[in-house]
């Protein structure tokens, strides 16, 4: 074997204390949210398990790679080091079974992805360029690592927190493990009380309401709209298009005092026509503008012939222009039936009767009668849970929609 | 005949707008005129209920069979102690087959509907009064129905604060005398700055991790949105347990790791003193929780425009670095970032408005405690929390004025077509 440069094998052992630390970190936190024990993140031992690691991979290397089984298995035996070293407990963790395996499996994983950090280095002839990728490749793991827990780790809570009675909460606020041998009757507890004593089960269907409708309203004036915008010729047109977004941009809170007073005064506050008439009014300037966009894109000559057949503008519309814009309609549709559905300040401020609550102000009634965590932790799933599925079904039409209009408060 | 063709093409899309135009009129641009208004008036939540008269019915004696008579007793009184109520009336429909013996000249009946005329009534008025009928036959025929089933109506003019033309400057010497104003001005400036900021950072650190084909892509991009797309009040009680000092799962964590000795109460402590180099700097902890919260909801948002805008990018600029032997931080310098000047100003703009906009997010987490009180917080504080609408409506007002000259400057500087 030749002799490595020094230079080389530092940088595999840093890229080495780098994984090993982010991996002990994770394995730690997993470690706590998913068990009742507690356990520590040892991560001084971690960084100089990692290095040596690192070293080791880095010696063994042929070439540009490390051979794959080697590194699984370096990883492995420093797992299994942590694990005999520790007395079966590394982490202070004290799961007598599960202890030493998870060492063996997040440092063998750790062994694995340093071999993958490393690929394609010349580490015998280590230069700045390779310095840079090395550090952006460990920034990369950092980056998701981090991005994922801050991402998952709320939502995880809210659906954990949603099947466990307080008593569970209070005792060991760390574990966010479902223990279903409790049952799934008593697991779901939460969702059965929210959805039928405390009447979700109605919100779902009045939220459900107020979004169809208003996507129904906004998206009929905003294909006329749009349409006018990017077809015709008028005098205003210009003025018209920049003004668009400004509206868009008015808060709503400026808007509730005198909305609140109004309505007040005319009878429309505590009705859903009254959300009714400010949801589309509040999402039209937005529907307008992503309409507007996509309508630019398509090409005229198709409606000029339909009108040559003698079609008039609406037949033109209904027949040629909107089953073009299938696409876009879903986009702005989807994205609008989001803000709907997710409102909240009108909703809070215009809604008395829980007969008409939508689920947004369901949960402020829920909050406000001190129930147990656990009911309003199921009801924001419940609020949550709908969107989301919509969301990922559609997840393509709502980000054309989103990056389209770009726009949302 | 081009003339009239462009008049007919002008007149239809005019038509088209039309609806358009109406609805937001009315909830868009007439609600911020009448803030306007309601702010220059001393106008409270209580009166929104103009003062009315009130009235109710009761029974006095009941007929048995024809030729008894039936009295009914109308009490009424005035809602308000102090406002006079003008051309006060009563009306009730009568069942049939009555007729009225009292000599009562302010009330009359057609048919069988019965009004009184009370005129003018001062405030804290009440009066009773009790009618007589004599029944016949009739109204044993109709089944002596029960006077009571319909129920009387009262009607009356009372001045309305809203519409009359008292106006004053109070509400905003009031806002601008509260101890509160100029504080909540330096936190909204604060909240929006560092919001802004840090989710235009991180949506851009996110959209440099996904800037790259790799199995799981699709789903870590869906998985990145999730924040944006929750509901709001989901979100914010969420967060709002997770960071409970008794029962979340964050101070459990720290404590575990032993970061901190005592549990943190993340939402309600205004301030933490931090130790930086033998300097102890009061920390303000709720406010940064807060823009936390506003970065993590927000990141999705510059993360996916930013995202297209990499995708944008053309490859070719990058192979050309590539032949020149760039580094990857030098790629990143010299080809991205001036690549994305275009949109992450756009972005900062934009996202700097609706952060000043906010509202929900600080409302539903703190509720503007610990030093979290941002103008739009205020509005609905002074609005609904201490019922004074009048001042609510000028913290909108200045709210409106500051956010006016930031719509001005985005106009101005947002290059087109991002």
């Amino acid at each position: 074997m030749m002799p490595r440069p020094i230079s080389g094998i530092l940088a595999a052992a840093l890229m080495g204390a780098a994984t090993g630390t982010l991996f002990v970190l994770i394995w730690s936190l997993l470690a706590t949210l998913t068990t009742s024990g507690a356990s520590s993140a040892p991560l001084g031992w971690a960084f100089l398990s990692g290095a040596v690691l690192g070293a080791t991979l880095g010696a063994l290397r042929r070439g540009k790679d490390t051979p794959a089984l080697a590194s699984w298995l370096a990883g492995a035996t420093v797992g299994l080091v942590w694990g005999l070293a520790s007395n079966g407990a590394p982490l202070e963790f004290t799961h007598p079974f599960w202890a030493t395996p998870a060492a063996v499996l997040t440092w063998a994983l750790a062994g694995h992805t340093i071999r993958y950090g490393l690929r394609d280095v010349h580490l015998a002839a280590i230069d700045r360029y390779d310095v840079e990728r090395l550090l952006l490749r460990a920034l990369r793991a950092v980056g998701f690592t981090f991005f994922i827990t801050i991402v998952v780790v709320p939502f995880w809570f809210m659906v954990a927190s949603s099947l466990k009675p307080r008593a569970l909460l209070l005792s060991d606020p760390t574990n966010l493990a479902i223990d279903l041998s409790r049952g799934l009757q008593e697991l779901f507890v939460g969702y059965r009380e929210v959805l039928i004593t405390f009447d979700f089960a109605r919100f779902i269907l009045n939220s459900t309401f107020v979004s169809v409708v208003t996507v129904v309203v906004t998206l009929a004036l905003a294909v006329l709209g749009a349409y006018a915008v990017t077809r015709l010729r008028f005098p205003g047109r210009n003025l018209l298009s920049r003004s668009i977004l400004l509206i868009y941009m008015f808060p709503a809170i400026v808007l509730v005092i005198p909305l609140y007073t109004i309505f007040s005064q005319l009878g429309l506050r505590d009705t859903l026509p009254g959300l009714l008439v400010v949801y589309p009014a509040t999402t039209l300037p937005v529907a307008l503008y992503m309409l507007r966009s996509y309508f630019q894109t398509l090409p005229k000559d198709l409606e000029e012939a339909g009108m040559i057949d003698g079609s008039t503008r609406l037949g033109v519309i209904w027949r040629i222009t909107l089953p073009l814009s299938l696409p876009a309609l879903a986009s702005v549709g989807l994205y609008v039936f989001m803000i709907a559905w997710n409102e909240f300040l009108f909703a809070f401020m215009f809604l008395d009767s829980p007969a008409i609550f939508t689920l947004s102000r369901g949960m402020v009634g829920l909050n406000s009668q001190e129930v147990p965590r656990q009911f309003l932790m199921a009801g924001a799933v419940i609020v949550t849970v709908p969107i989301m599925i919509i969301f990922f079904w559609f997840e393509k039409y709502l980000v054309g929609g989103l990056t389209a209009g770009g726009v949302k408060g | 005949m081009r003339g009239t063709l462009a008049a007919r093409e002008a007149r239809l899309a005019y038509l088209m707008l039309t609806p358009t135009f109406v609805i937001v009129f009315m909830i868009v641009l007439f609600p911020v005129l009448a803030n306007f208004w309601i702010s220059i008036k001393p106008v409270e939540l209580a009166d929104l209920r103009p003062p009315q008269p009130i009235v109710r019915e009761r029974l006095q004696s009941e007929a048995t069979q024809p030729g008894d008579d039936l009295v009914i007793r109308y009490q009424m009184r005035s809602s308000s102690q102090d406002v006079t109520i003008r051309d006060v009336v009563l009306f009730d429909t009568l069942p049939p087959g009555l007729t009225l013996t009292t000599d009562e000249p302010r009330c009359t009946i057609d048919d069988r509907n019965l009004a009184c005329i009370f005129g003018t009534w001062e405030g804290g008025f009440r009066e009773n009064v009790d009618l007589t009928f004599t029944t016949s036959p009739a109204y044993f025929e109709a089944g002596a129905p029960d006077p009571l089933e319909s129920s009387p109506t009262m009607r009356g003019r009372a001045p309305n604060v809203l519409t009359n033309f008292t106006f004053t400057l109070d509400n905003f010497r009031r806002v601008f005398a509260n101890p509160d104003f100029w504080p909540s001005l330096r936190i909204t400036l604060w909240y929006t700055i560092f919001g802004t900021l840090s989710s235009i950072l991180l949506g851009l650190f996110a959209a440099q991790l996904l800037d790259a084909n790799f199995v799981g892509k699709g789903f870590l991009r869906g998985l990145f949105l999730f924040p944006y797309v929750a509901p709001v009040i989901a979100a914010a009680f969420a967060w709002a347990f997770l960071l409970d000092p008794l029962s979340g799962s964050v101070n459990a964590v720290l404590r575990e790791y032993g970061l901190v000795e005592q549990a943190v109460n993340f939402l309600s402590r205004r301030t933490t003193d931090i130790d930086l180099f033998g300097l102890t700097i009061a920390w303000p902890m709720a406010l940064s929780v807060v823009i936390l919260f506003e970065a993590w909801r927000y990141f999705p948002f510059a993360f996916l425009f930013i995202l297209a805008r990499f995708q944008a990018i053309p490859r070719d600029m990058y192979e050309a670095a590539d032949v020149d032997g760039a580094s990857p931080l030098q790629r990143f310098w010299f080809i991205t970032l001036p690549q994305l000047v275009g949109i992450l100003s756009t972005l900062f703009l934009l996202r700097f408005i609706w952060t000043f906009n906010k509202f929900d997010d600080i409302f539903l987490l703190t509720g503007g405690a610990a030093g979290t009180k941002t103008l739009t917080v205020q509005v609905y504080d002074q609005a609904f929390a201490l019922a004074d609408l009048g001042a609510g409506a000028a913290v909108a007002v200045i709210l409106f004025f500051i956010l006016a000259i930031f719509m001005v400057f985005y106009f101005r500087y947002a290059p087109e077509g991002e």
